[in-house]
């Protein structure tokens, strides 16, 4: 199973982003946005990886991008979780159908429920630019995204 | 991904320069596995004694941690003042129970110039410095605190004294493998 290829439209989701606020990808067409899949909330790597992208708010922000995070916790757990953590990412809930947008996209456990930890940057017309699968336990860092997104400046707008 | 930014004159360094081994920390002063990290590097430094230079980078998680920037820009006003590494210390020693007031108290403690400590961290002077050396920590691949490299590259075990000390020992020995043996020229010496 390979995630979505580079080049290829972003599916198309609407999902919770608070229990009753929801969000599509389209809402976001003419930002780079930054989706973050993670396994699940509360978990120690997880916290840590999205304390990153939440301090990086700005820098992603000077490169027209918008980081969310997506995992398969219901609405009202992203809730306590990002009030406990002082996080102001959105984190979206893939809730109900579990996991449907991370079948979309090519990273959905099924075995054990839950997403790849996986990154997909997507440019303002809503195609995929850069993906990565980390190896589940392992923290991937920004530096990556940060290389793609310098790498599509100029490319586009 | 290994570090971005090598070390240089504006890191905090404590060890020879020509030490065969350099460990560099990315490290917040909120988080409880820094200060974990902390009182093992007590032990790693004087066990390792001369042979390895140690570097503090800062990686304040700001948004999660409210006090690690204040206190890293702490850290720096006093090292303005001579005085980094005692109050990188002081403020690990007290992070249960950080606060502006605690940081002005231990500088009173560590004896600085207080009016020009109080005018660095109300300006800000050092708030860019901390931030360089976030985004070092970023582009060099750091994901989490505390981050550690050595001779430059990820160091990825546990950061306990024992694991550290034979680490950092391995990777003294490898320089020392690949040092000039007699059958490689010798490097020109700059002048």
């Amino acid at each position: 199973m390979e995630a979505l290829k580079v080049g290829t439209p972003a599916r198309e989701f609407e999902l919770n982003a608070t229990p009753d606020q929801r969000v599509r990808l389209s809402d976001f067409r003419g930002q780079r946005v930054i989706l973050a899949f993670y396994p699940a909330d509360w978990s120690p790597v997880c916290g840590d990886q999205l304390a990153l992208y939440n301090e990086l708010r700005d820098e992603f922000a000077k490169h027209k991008a918008i980081c969310i995070g997506i995992s398969v916790d219901g609405a009202w757990c992203h809730a306590a979780f990002r009030e406990q953590r002082g996080y102001k990412l959105a984190l979206l809930s893939d809730f109900e159908p579990k996991g449907a947008v991370a079948r979309d996209y090519n990273v959905y456990r099924a075995k054990e429920g839950v997403s790849e930890r996986a990154l997909f940057v997507i440019d303002e017309e809503g195609v995929v630019r850069w993906t990565y699968v980390s190896p589940i336990g392992i923290n991937p860092g920004a530096d990556g995204i940060l290389n793609a997104l310098e790498q599509m400046h100029g490319r586009t707008s | 991904m290994s570090l971005a930014k090598p070390v240089d004159q504006t890191d905090h360094v404590l060890g020879p320069e020509d030490a065969p081994v350099t460990l560099v920390e990315y490290g917040d002063f909120e988080c409880p596995h820094c200060r974990a990290a902390h009182f093992y590097l007590k032990n790693v430094l004087a066990t390792m004694g001369d042979d390895m230079r140690f570097a503090f980078r800062h990686m304040p998680l700001a948004q999660v941690h409210p006090m690690a920037q204040p206190a890293a820009e702490a850290a720096e006003a006093a090292g303005a003042q001579g005085q980094f590494w005692p109050m990188h210390d002081l403020i690990y020693e007290n992070q249960d129970r950080l606060s502006p007031a605690l940081l002005t108290r231990l500088g009173q403690r560590l004896g600085l110039d207080m009016q020009r400590f109080t005018d660095d961290m109300n300006s800000h002077r050092f708030l860019s410095k901390v931030k360089e050396d976030f985004m070092s920590a970023v582009r060099s691949g750091a994901a989490g605190t505390p981050s550690f490299f050595i001779n430059g590259e990820p160091y990825e075990g546990s950061y306990d004294d024992e694991a550290l000390i034979e680490a950092l020992r391995f990777a003294a020995q490898a320089r020392a493998a690949h040092a000039p043996k007699g059958h490689h020229a010798q490097r020109p010496r700059a002048h």
